[in-house]
């Protein structure tokens, strides 16, 4: 039923991101993450944690350094793909957005096939032809995310929250091999932003991935990662469990201190 | 600083000065165009003896009414349709967001050379081309579609949300599902609004080619005034203002069942 040991692992090593030659938001980022579990990216606005989740995935192009993946067996250097073989090996990533980009006219049940686009060939997506099985298995997770009667209402009609668990039950329609999101409790309020983490967490821990998740909300991330990351002008500076995460390492990351009264 | 005092909405020097300018054209103009009120008289009185000669309508020329009206329905539909099949490839392909540098410039050219030309213009060149009747029409007229509905299509494309997009290349989809499910979707409704309007519009230009050669009901309205027979000119008239209203009953009812 899991993803064998391996997949997902993933190892970045002395990623730099240059998007003005001579001016790095990524400064030689090491990161290893291996197994289960949610790892929180935290950091101020501009210090790079939404460059670094989508260098994974390619969304951003790094300047240098590896990202190595560990997919179906096979280790890929993700800053190397091209192509055709970027495609295969991005239908392994799942994401989740901030701002959940949906298609907002198609409604839930189309959006979350949209996740198995990767797989169809042009002659099928041109008849809007998906397999049966990914159809069973998409009103499955929206069993999961606690959607079943709404699959085929319009996104357009959905709340926020709604929204988000359409975009979680998107990424794992990929049946992803690591899971990441980008700010995805930014947009929602404190009571939803709690269920989407929750979820994450869940989600992770049911399919053994990691999930890579950014976010602001300094408690939220302690109260649901196994790991936190802090990042401050485009390095970690800290790295380690919720409760290793001090005062100190905070007034580093974010600078100031009268947020932490 | 003292003694200047702020001004709301005050006009600036320019656009007086641009005013200015734009009153003296139209006088300038209308020196020149020997527009007088002697003018208007004999124009007017000239007007209401027409006016007169186009009543009773001739009633007993159906079969060449009914002739040139079908050519005309025909011509419209068969333009509409070929042209808006072009225009959502070469629309797509002119979207400065999905498509590649030269493609794009190509694109708008391609689009910018189609919408150049009027309508009559470019059916007198296709008359040329191909000879007369509704060939040259139709060719002419699948033209304008693509001028018109391929840049609306292009504008609307490069106006369109890049979320969606983006979290579809995520999932390593190919280009194709990108613009089948993350493009289409959300241009669509303003694509069949164009596609509406341009029916609309082909079918007022089908009736007008005609006068150039280019088939449908123009090429008998163009013989009935050279022959004087204002009567048939009344019939026609009529006929073809009837064509245009109910045309656009129907495209408002089609716009109506697609929702958009």
């Amino acid at each position: 039923m899991h993803a064998n040991a391996t997949a997902g692992t993933l190892r970045i090593e002395q990623l730099v991101k240059e998007y003005r030659p001579g001016q790095p938001v990524l400064k030689g980022i090491d990161l290893a993450v291996s197994g289960t579990g949610l790892t929180s990216i935290i950091g101020p606005s501009g210090t790079g944690k939404s460059t670094l989740i989508r260098c994974i995935n390619r969304l951003v192009d790094p300047t240098a350094g590896r990202i190595l993946l560990e997919l179906q067996g096979q280790r890929v250097d993700m800053a190397q793909l091209r192509g055709s073989a970027l495609r295969a090996a991005r239908r392994h990533i799942g994401m989740v957005f901030q701002e959940y980009n949906l298609v907002e006219r198609l409604t839930v049940l189309e959006n979350l096939l949209t996740g198995r686009l990767g797989y169809l060939s042009a002659w099928r997506a041109w008849r809007r032809r998906f397999e049966a099985e990914d159809v069973a298995y998409a009103l499955e997770l929206l069993q999961t995310v606690g959607l079943a009667d709404f699959a085929t209402r319009r996104v357009d009609a959905l709340s926020g929250g709604q929204r988000q668990r359409v975009g979680i039950a998107r990424a794992l329609m990929q049946r992803p091999a690591v899971l990441l999101a980008d700010e995805p409790t930014s947009s929602l309020d404190p009571k939803t932003s709690v269920e989407i983490m929750e979820m994450l967490r869940e989600q992770g821990r049911a399919r053994g991935i990691p999930v890579l998740v950014n976010i602001h909300d300094v408690e939220l991330a302690r109260r649901y990662s196994d790991r936190i990351v802090g990042m401050t002008g485009g390095r970690i500076v800290y790295d380690g469990p919720p409760p290793g995460l001090q005062d100190a390492h905070l007034r580093q990351i974010y600078g100031g201190e009268a947020w932490l009264a | 600083m003292a003694g200047v005092k702020p001004v709301a909405f005050a006009w600036t020097r320019g656009q007086v000065l641009a005013v200015c300018v734009g009153l003296a054209y139209l006088a300038w103009s209308l020196a020149g165009m020997d527009v007088s009120a002697e003018r208007l008289a004999t124009g007017w009185e000239q007007g209401a003896r027409f006016l007169g000669r186009l009543f009773p309508p001739e009633l007993g020329k159906m079969d060449e009414l009914w002739q040139g009206i079908q050519e005309t329905l025909q011509i419209a539909v068969l333009a509409t349709a070929a042209g808006l099949v072009l225009s959502l490839p070469i629309g797509l392909m002119a979207a400065a967001n999905l498509s590649p540098m030269p493609l794009h410039v190509a694109g708008r050219a391609l689009i910018a050379a189609c919408r150049a030309l009027h309508p009559v213009i470019s059916a007198i060149l296709f008359v040329k081309a191909v000879g007369f009747g509704p060939l040259a029409g139709i060719l002419a007229l699948v033209v304008a579609t693509v001028g018109f509905v391929g840049k609306l299509f292009a504008d609307a494309i490069e106006e369109i949300s890049p979320k969606p997009i983006e979290a579809m290349r995520a999932t390593g989809a190919s280009f194709a599902g990108v613009v089948l499910f993350g493009v289409l979707p959300q241009v669509m409704p303003r694509f069949v609004g164009f596609a509406t309007y341009q029916l609309d519009s082909n079918l007022r230009n089908s009736t007008m080619v005609g006068i150039v050669g280019a088939g449908g009901i123009g090429g008998a309205l163009f013989a009935a005034f050279l022959r004087y027979e204002y009567g048939f000119v009344a019939t026609i008239l009529a006929t073809v203002i009837a064509i245009i209203v109910l045309g656009e009953l129907v495209v408002n009812g089609l716009r109506k069942v697609l929702d958009v």
